[in-house]
C-alpha cells in the first residue's frame, strides 16, 4: 500500500492549520443545517428531508435580488424573511396533515417536498448552477509571510452560526415564548390546557428552523454555487451532524457540525475528496456504535 | 395499518404458494410473449424493483426499521455480478447466487449495527451508507471502473428458444424469474413463526423478548434478507442493463424505494408490486405529460419532477396507508354498499360504520385524525 505519512517539516504544518481552518468554517455551515433539523425534530419529531430544497430556493431568490442590482445584505435580508414565510407556509399547508401520524408518512412528504422544489427552482432559473457573491473577502489572511486558508467571509461564517446559536439558545431559554414553543413540543396536550397555542407554536418552530437553514444557505452558496441540487450533499451532511450530535439536542448540532467539519476536511486534505462520504459514514458508525443516540445523548440506548 | 390475521386471506400452504407462482410465471411468459421489446423491458425494470420492494415490504412493514440505503445494497450485487461475469465468466445463475451471498453478507454487518439504533439515527446511518459505498467505485477505479463503471456482455437466450428470440425478452424472464422467487420466499417467510415473531418485535420489543424472542438477531435477520432481496434486484439490474456503473446506485435510488414501498403499502406483498409498477410507470408517464405541452425547456424538463414529488406528497396526505391500503378501503366500501342494498332491515350505515369497519380491515385511517379533532 503506498500511504504517506504526512510530513511534518513547515509545510506539512501549514497544511494541517490550513485545513483544520477550513474544516471548521465548513462545519460551522454543517452546523447551522443540522442545527436546523434539531430544531424541527424537536417540535414536530420529524426529520425535515426538505430543509435542503427550502435553502436552496431562498438562496436563489437572494441571487435573484442581487442580480437585478440589489446590494449583497438585502439579499442576504430577503433570504432570511423568505425562509421565515417558506418554514411556515410549509407546516401550515403541508406538514400538519401528516404530524403526529406514522413517521414514515412524514418522511416521504418531506422528500416530495425535496423534489417538487428543486423541480420549480429549476423551471424559474434553470438547472445550470450560478456563482453567488461572498459577503466579504475571500482571500486567506497572511501571518507571517504565508498566506492561510481562512478569509475574512470565514470568520464571518463562524460568527454567523455562533450567534445564531447563542440567540436560539437565549430565546429557549431565557423568553416567555421560548418556554411556550418547548412545552408545545414536549407535552402538547398539557401545553394546550394551559393556553398555549400549539399550533401556532409548531409552525413558528418550523418558520424559525427555516430561517437558520437559509442562513446556511447563504453563507456555504459563495462555495459550492446555487443550483437545484447543489446543496444535497449540505442536507446529507447536515443531517449527520445533526445524528453525530444527537437530534434532541441543540450543541450537539454545533459540536457535530465542527466535527464532521474537521474530519472531513483532513480525510479530503490528506486522502483524497472521493472518500468525503465514504469518512462522514465510518465516523456515524463509530460515535454510534459507541453512544447509539449521538454524542450528547441523555436517553439510554436501545436494549438489545 | 396492517390486516390483523383473523381477516388475512387463508394462508397458503407452502405446496399451493408454490404453485401460485408457478402460474403467475405461466402467466408472466405469456404477457412478455405479446408485449414489445420497450414494454418487456419495462417488465424487467419493474420486476427487479419488485425483488427489492418486497425485501424492503419485510424489514420496514414487518420488522419496524427503516433503511434509506438499500440503493447501495443493490450496489453491492450489481458489481458481484457485473465482476463474476465480466472478469470470470460465470453463467448467469452462479453469479445471481453469489450476488445474493454477497449482500447478505453486507447486510449482516449493516443489520448487526443497525439493531442498536432506532428512527431517524437508524435512517442516518443508512443515508450515510447509501451515499458512501458508491464513492468506493471512484476510490478503486481499476477494480471497479471508477464512474463509467463496469460493462458486461448481454445474457444468451438458451438455443431451444430459438434463434430470433428477442433479447429484452429473455432479460424480462430473468428478471421475473428473480422476481418470482423472491415473492415465494419472503410470502412464506411472512406467514411462518418467524413472521409472527418479527411482528411481535415490531409491536413491542419488551414484550416480544419475554416471550423468549431474540429480538437482536430476529432485527438483524429481517435486515440480511432485506439486503439478500437487494442484492438479488441489483444482479437483476445488471443483466438487464449490462451495466453497474456507481451513476445507477444514487442516493435518489435508494430514496425512490423507500417511496415506491409506502407509496404501494406498507407491510403488504400486494402494495410491493403496485411500489414496482410505480416506480417503473411514474417517471415514463410524467415524462409524456411534460413532452405533451410545448414549454419553455427549463420548465418541460424540471416538470417530471414536479409531478413526481406533487404525486409523492398528494398520495400520502389522501391514501396515508398507500395504494394497497386505498385499494382495501375501496373494496370494504363496495361491499359495505352492495350489503346494505342487499338486506334493507339494516338502516344505511354511512361513513361511521365505513370508518369502523375500515379500522377493522386494516386499511388504516390516518392516525392523527383523533388528534386534529381536539385541536
Amino acid at each position: 500500500m503506498d500511504w504517506h505519512a504526512p510530513t511534518w517539516g513547515s509545510e506539512g504544518v501549514t497544511k494541517f492549520i490550513d485545513l483544520t481552518l477550513n474544516g471548521i468554517s465548513t462545519g460551522a455551515v454543517y452546523a447551522a443545517v443540522a442545527l436546523a433539523l434539531v430544531l424541527i425534530w424537536r417540535a414536530t419529531r420529524i426529520v425535515n428531508f426538505a430543509q435542503g430544497a427550502m435553502f436552496m430556493f431562498t438562496t436563489f431568490i437572494a441571487s435573484a435580488v442581487i442580480d437585478s442590482g440589489g446590494s449583497y445584505w438585502l439579499g442576504f435580508a430577503v433570504a432570511l424573511a423568505c425562509g421565515f414565510v417558506l418554514g411556515a407556509l410549509v407546516e401550515r399547508i403541508v406538514i400538519r396533515r401528516v404530524e403526529g401520524g406514522p413517521p414514515l408518512n412524514a418522511v416521504i412528504v418531506a422528500l416530495g417536498l425535496l423534489i417538487l422544489l428543486e423541480a420549480i427552482a429549476g423551471m424559474i432559473w434553470g438547472n445550470t448552477p450560478r456563482s453567488f457573491p461572498p459577503a466579504f473577502s475571500i482571500r486567506g489572511y497572511e501571518i507571517g509571510g504565508t498566506r492561510v486558508l481562512f478569509a475574512p467571509n470565514d470568520t464571518f461564517t463562524v460568527l454567523v452560526v455562533i450567534g445564531t446559536a447563542l440567540a436560539l439558545r437565549a430565546l429557549f431559554q431565557r423568553t416567555k415564548l421560548g418556554l411556550q414553543m418547548r412545552a408545545a413540543a414536549f407535552q402538547p396536550e398539557v401545553a394546550r390546557m394551559l393556553g398555549v397555542r400549539v399550533g401556532r407554536m409548531l409552525t413558528l418552530g418550523w418558520a424559525l428552523a427555516a430561517l437558520v437553514g437559509s442562513l446556511a444557505g447563504v453563507l456555504i452558496a459563495p462555495s459550492v454555487f446555487v443550483g437545484p441540487n447543489q446543496f444535497d450533499p449540505l442536507l446529507v451532511f447536515g443531517f449527520t451532524a445533526a445524528i453525530i450530535g444527537g437530534l434532541d439536542r441543540p450543541e450537539g448540532a454545533a459540536v457535530g457540525g465542527v466535527l464532521l467539519g474537521l474530519v472531513l476536511s483532513y480525510v479530503s486534505g490528506y486522502e483524497g475528496a472521493s472518500l468525503v462520504t465514504l469518512a462522514a459514514l465510518v465516523l456515524l458508525v463509530v460515535v454510534l456504535m459507541i453512544r447509539p443516540g449521538g454524542l450528547f445523548s441523555s436517553t439510554r440506548e436501545r436494549q438489545v | 395499518m396492517r390486516l390483523p390475521s383473523r381477516i388475512r386471506p387463508p394462508r397458503l400452504t407452502l405446496a399451493r404458494s408454490l404453485g401460485f407462482v408457478l402460474l403467475a410465471a405461466v402467466v408472466l411468459a405469456l404477457v412478455s410473449e405479446a408485449l414489445s421489446s420497450y414494454n418487456d423491458l419495462q417488465l424487467a425494470n419493474g420486476a427487479y424493483y419488485f425483488a427489492v420492494l418486497a425485501g424492503l415490504t419485510l424489514l420496514t412493514g414487518l420488522s419496524g426499521q427503516i433503511s434509506l440505503g438499500h440503493g447501495a445494497l443493490m450496489a453491492v450485487g450489481a458489481y458481484t455480478v457485473a465482476l463474476l461475469i465480466g472478469n470470470e465468466h460465470w453463467p448467469v445463475l452462479p453469479a445471481l447466487i453469489a450476488a445474493v451471498l454477497t449482500s447478505a453478507v453486507v447486510g449482516v454487518l449493516v443489520g448487526a449495527a443497525a439493531t442498536r439504533l432506532r428512527g431517524p439515527y437508524l435512517a442516518g446511518v443508512t443515508l450515510a451508507f447509501a451515499v458512501g459505498l458508491p464513492a468506493l467505485a471512484g476510490k478503486y477505479p481499476s477494480t471497479f471502473g471508477g464512474a463509467n463503471g463496469l460493462v458486461i456482455n448481454p445474457p444468451t437466450s438458451p438455443s431451444w428458444l430459438g434463434q430470433s428470440f428477442p433479447l429484452e425478452r429473455w432479460e424480462a424472464w430473468i428478471a421475473c424469474a428473480g422476481a418470482l422467487v423472491v415473492l415465494f420466499a419472503i410470502y412464506n417467510l411472512v406467514h411462518s413463526a418467524v413472521g409472527r415473531s418479527l411482528q411481535a418485535v415490531r409491536d413491542d420489543e419488551i414484550a416480544a423478548s419475554l416471550c423468549g424472542l431474540r429480538v437482536a438477531r430476529l432485527q438483524t435477520l429481517a435486515f440480511v434478507v432485506s439486503a439478500a432481496c437487494a442484492g438479488l434486484a441489483g444482479g437483476l439490474l445488471t443483466l438487464v442493463l449490462q451495466l453497474a456503473a456507481p451513476g445507477a446506485f444514487t442516493l435518489g435510488l435508494s430514496l425512490a424505494l423507500l417511496t415506491g414501498v409506502v407509496l404501494g403499502g406498507l407491510g403488504s406483498i400486494l402494495g410491493a408490486i403496485w411500489g414496482a409498477a410505480l416506480l417503473v410507470l411514474l417517471p415514463i408517464w410524467s415524462n409524456d405529460i411534460a413532452h405533451a405541452f410545448s414549454f419553455s425547456t427549463n420548465v418541460t424538463n424540471n416538470l417530471p419532477l414536479a409531478i413526481y414529488g406533487l404525486v409523492l406528497i398528494l398520495a400520502m396526505l389522501l391514501w396515508p396507508s398507500g395504494l394497497q391500503g386505498a385499494l382495501g378501503l375501496l373494496g370494504l366500501r363496495v361491499s359495505t354498499s352492495l350489503k346494505n342494498r342487499a338486506s334493507t332491515r339494516y338502516p344505511v350505515g354511512g361513513a361511521g360504520q365505513e370508518r369502523a369497519a375500515a379500522r377493522r380491515g386494516g386499511a388504516s385511517p390516518p392516525q392523527g385524525r383523533e388528534e386534529e379533532e381536539v385541536r
